[in-house]
């Protein structure tokens, strides 16, 4: 099914003619093979349209300035699950779910606002003292002289318990919330984590079930900061259907996970591929503040968000006409070099790092953005008290999916 | 040149000079002025350049557009007196202008 099969992927971009090229393909992700086809269509066609692909038809838009043009035109370019949602795969309409990515205002505003107090920077004060003790503890369990998957040790780990504090999910469970986030986000394919619908749905009731105890705990009791009683009392959540609640929940379990988790994994691969980078912090550990989002640029952990025009709209000399679909490579857009300096260096001192694309712009940007850079700060702090090197002692496998940017196993080993 | 008074959250005060026809945003930025951080560079995308006007001078700086409110909405510290910074063009009739940074941006 997904096994590498070998592409040669420099020819097939630069060979295939322009208008049946296919930059959707999650073979390319896999392989860590999409830098050519993006430069290409900057280069060629900034705006572009794949006639057929597995996802359909659909325009690629892979430049910064045209990306954040998209961002901002949210009146046009709908994000509602009744139109196809925020990703590029179209689910059968009875399987669509509602959640606030997947909103147009003004349901998307008030849904939003309800769980928005969660990163408030009074709350993050607060939380910032758990993640430097779970920090700790993961890293001081890791280890010595021995080969180990550091996506599953660290990234997962740290990334999951995070996310069972924000719920108040009991943590003994919180390998549950990866494995949900995973199947929420999965290919169905024979073999695969997911083979079909039907089973991913069956996981979806299965996290319901398990979430709506939790709802009906917490709805009669006095309101507390976590997301659930923040959800059962919020006025624009509180009558929200089970599936509107199950979709919800997708949203903050794969928002607050797989991203996070895979930034973290790409960090020690880009220290690693960039030896000089990995001595300049070593030398001055006050880098981690710039290198913390310059590495979520580098990985963009989800390689692009999806729109449908519902209306005809003008960009980049192209018409896009209602009904299409669109997709803003928010991967190919960090890597323009028109909107950033070196854009293929992994650069962690770099004046200004946050204008990268990866929380996206507008009103839809990552609810968590500073979270999630926090979550990065406080590991890397944690990991240069301790660890003068992690060395990746093996390739990085990748996952099969053109949303997803992920790492999926990173061999490591720590000295010592 | 018109002047401008960026008041951090901990209290200490910047005055520069800003050309007209620059944003307040582009003042702080250009000066190093910490407390604003204007991750979208200016395209009202972002929320993170929020600033409360001074009372006196929020009529002289107009009112937010529909984008800029959607964006301010989702600020954790906003008040009636909030703007983007990268939305006050700066004027002569804004010679002395006033505005305070929020504890955080975000």
């Amino acid at each position: 099914m997904n096994a590498p099969v070998d592409l040669d992927h420099a020819r097939i971009a630069a060979t295939t003619p322009l208008d049946r090229l296919d930059p959707s393909n999650p073979a390319i992700f896999r392989d860590d093979a999409w830098q050519p086809y993006f430069a290409r269509l900057r280069r060629e066609a900034p705006v572009h349209y794949t006639a057929e692909s597995m996802f359909g038809p659909f325009w690629s838009v892979s430049t910064y300035k045209e990306i954040m043009q998209c961002e901002l035109a949210h009146k046009v370019l709908s994000s509602d699950s009744l139109h196809g949602g925020i990703t590029i795969r179209d689910r059968d309409k009875s399987l669509r779910l509602p959640m606030f990515i997947a909103m147009d205002p003004p349901q998307h505003d008030e849904q939003r606002k309800v769980v928005q107090p969660i990163v408030a920077p009074a709350n993050l004060a607060k939380l910032e003292h758990m993640i430097r003790e779970r920090a700790i503890s993961i890293l001081e369990g890791l280890p010595r002289n021995e080969t180990f998957n550091w996506v599953d040790r660290v990234s997962i780990e740290l990334t999951v318990s995070m996310l069972a504090t924000l719920f108040d999910f009991p943590q003994e469970e919180r390998r549950k919330l990866s494995h949900w986030s995973d199947c929420a986000t999965a290919l169905p394919m024979p073999g695969g984590l997911i083979e079909n619908e039907e089973q991913r749905e069956a996981v979806f009731a299965e996290m319901l079930g398990a979430f709506m105890k939790l709802w009906n705990e917490r709805v009669n009791a006095e309101p507390r900061p976590d997301l659930i009683s923040m959800l059962a009392h919020g006025e624009a959540t509180r009558n929200m259907t089970p599936r509107e609640f199950m979709g919800n929940l997708i949203l903050l379990i794969v928002g607050g996970n797989d991203t996070t988790r895979n930034s973290i994994s790409g960090g020690v691969l880009f220290l690693n591929e960039n030896p000089a980078e990995y001595d300049k912090l070593r030398a001055n550990p006050a880098l981690i503040e710039t290198m913390v989002p310059e590495i979520i640029r580098y990985q963009t952990p989800l390689a692009h968000m999806r729109r449908t025009a519902t209306a005809d709209f003008e960009i980049g000399g192209k018409t896009i006409r209602a009904g299409d679909k669109v997709i803003m490579w928010y991967i190919s857009g960090n890597r323009d070099e028109a909107a950033i300096d070196q854009p293929d260096r992994f650069i962690i001192d770099r004046p200004r790092p946050r204008g990268h694309l990866s929380f996206g712009f507008g009103i839809h940007r990552c609810v968590g953005n500073r979270l999630a850079e926090l979550q990065l700060k406080i590991l890397w702090e944690e990991i240069l008290k301790r660890f003068p090197k992690i060395e990746v002692v093996g390739p990085a496998e990748r996952t099969y999916s053109a949303f997803v940017h992920g790492i999926t196993n990173l061999p490591v080993r720590i000295p010592g | 040149m018109p002047q401008v008074t960026y008041i951090e959250h901990s209290g200490t005060e910047h005055r520069i000079e800003l050309e007209a026809g620059k944003s307040v945003m582009q003042g702080a930025i250009d000066n190093g002025i910490p407390g604003i951080d204007a991750d979208c560079g200016g395209e009202c995308a972002c929320a993170t350049c929020h600033v409360y006007v001074d009372e006196a001078w929020l009529a002289k700086c107009g009112t937010a557009g529909e984008q800029e409110a959607s964006m301010l909405s989702f600020a954790a510290t906003a008040e009636p007196n909030s703007r983007l910074s990268c939305q006050i063009t700066m004027s002569p009739e804004l010679d002395g202008l006033v505005v305070r940074m929020p504890e955080a941006q975000h």
